[in-house]
């Protein structure tokens, strides 16, 4: 498909546009970006650079929260 | 004043007055959840970082029940079974949260899911290079927990039996002498199965219990927290307290004279 490269979220294939930053990526999925933390490719993606990260081909994200455990 | 009027005591430089802590899952809902926390008395509640739900992204979520600003949030490596795994993990909940203080527990595998002291050893000294402040299960083996002394980590918290077990404080001893040669807090973390196992972990001396299954698998949680916070408070005054010399004959509590004689 033209203008979009595939990632992976979660171990779920998500395609996104060409040039996507983590945020428009959150926005999108619908989370609320201050409950919740991302890794790409094994690194931590510094909240303050959600806006200017942009995604690339065959990334893997992860994106986490706080549930109950123990 | 006595001993037991400011009874404070603190990990990381954080000064806290329950010695109760407590973990937020195995509960009926969040509801539930948050009236148990509530009713503990707990101060820090410790939480599992998990996968966001991407198919509905608007589930309610943990903290908007047990409030962060609130309770202090102990993030935990639960179900990590490699030092990998477990520095990740809580990489993230850094990120998520801003928390440095962090509950490492590196697991073998089930049935027992005890311990795995060398992954442990592994990922303490990551994180700690890292500027974690850990606090650390472990195997109650004082060489061990002298080992995680010695790197660094701010709490030993040596199991009583292991994880939902609920078989109590099954190495007293074991449990007292870490205790003794620590100079960290030492808090007994799982195994606790309802409130006389949490006493007699705060009688061994220990600083504070951490207990997660006790509370959520009982009958009535929230009634049972209210126990364990009794009993925590009921250990530690007796531990202050000093009991008295077990005895093998008995010694009668009533004066010997004044006996009435026909």
């Amino acid at each position: 498909m033209s203008g979009q490269i595939a990632i992976s979220v979660n171990g779920e294939t998500r395609n996104v546009p060409q040039g996507a930053t983590v945020a428009l990526l959150l926005t999108t999925i619908g989370l609320d970006t201050r409950k919740v933390a991302v890794e790409r490719n094994e690194e931590i993606v510094p909240r303050s650079t959600y806006a200017t990260l942009a995604l690339a081909e065959g990334d893997k994200l992860e994106i986490v929260h706080f549930i109950g455990g123990g | 004043m006595t001993a037991a009027d400011d009874d404070s005591w603190q990990v990381a430089g954080q000064r806290f007055q329950s010695r109760l802590i407590v973990g937020t899952g195995r509960y009926k809902d969040l509801e539930e959840t948050a009236a148990a926390i509530e009713a503990s008395g707990a101060e820090i509640v410790t939480v599992a970082v998990r996968r966001v739900n991407l198919s509905d992204p608007k589930a309610p979520m943990l903290q908007d029940y047990v409030s962060p600003k609130r309770y202090t949030y102990l993030p935990n490596t639960a179900g990590c079974h490699t030092a990998k795994d477990a520095v990740r993990t809580l990489r993230l909940a850094r990120e998520a949260g801003g928390w440095n203080l962090v509950k490492l527990e590196v697991l073998g595998p089930a049935p027992f899911l005890y311990p795995d002291m060398p992954a442990t050893f592994e990922a303490a000294e990551a994180l700690i290079a890292d500027g974690f402040q850990v606090m650390v299960y472990c195997a109650d083996d004082p060489l061990a927990a002298k080992r995680l002394e010695d790197i660094g980590c701010v709490a030993i918290m040596p199991l009583g039996a292991p994880i939902g077990s609920g078989m109590g404080v099954v190495n007293p001893y074991m449990i007292s002498a870490i205790k003794r040669e620590a100079k960290v807090p030492v808090l007994v973390d799982a195994g606790i199965g309802t409130a006389s196992d949490a006493a007699l972990a705060m009688e061994l001396g220990c600083d504070a219990v951490l207990l997660n299954s006790a509370i959520a698998h009982a009958k009535h949680p929230v009634l049972m927290a209210r126990a364990m916070k009794a009993a925590v408070e009921a250990g530690r005054h007796a531990f202050l307290a000093g009991r008295m010399p077990r005895n093998y004959s008995a010694d009668a509590s009533s004066p010997m004279s004044g006996l009435i004689r026909r």
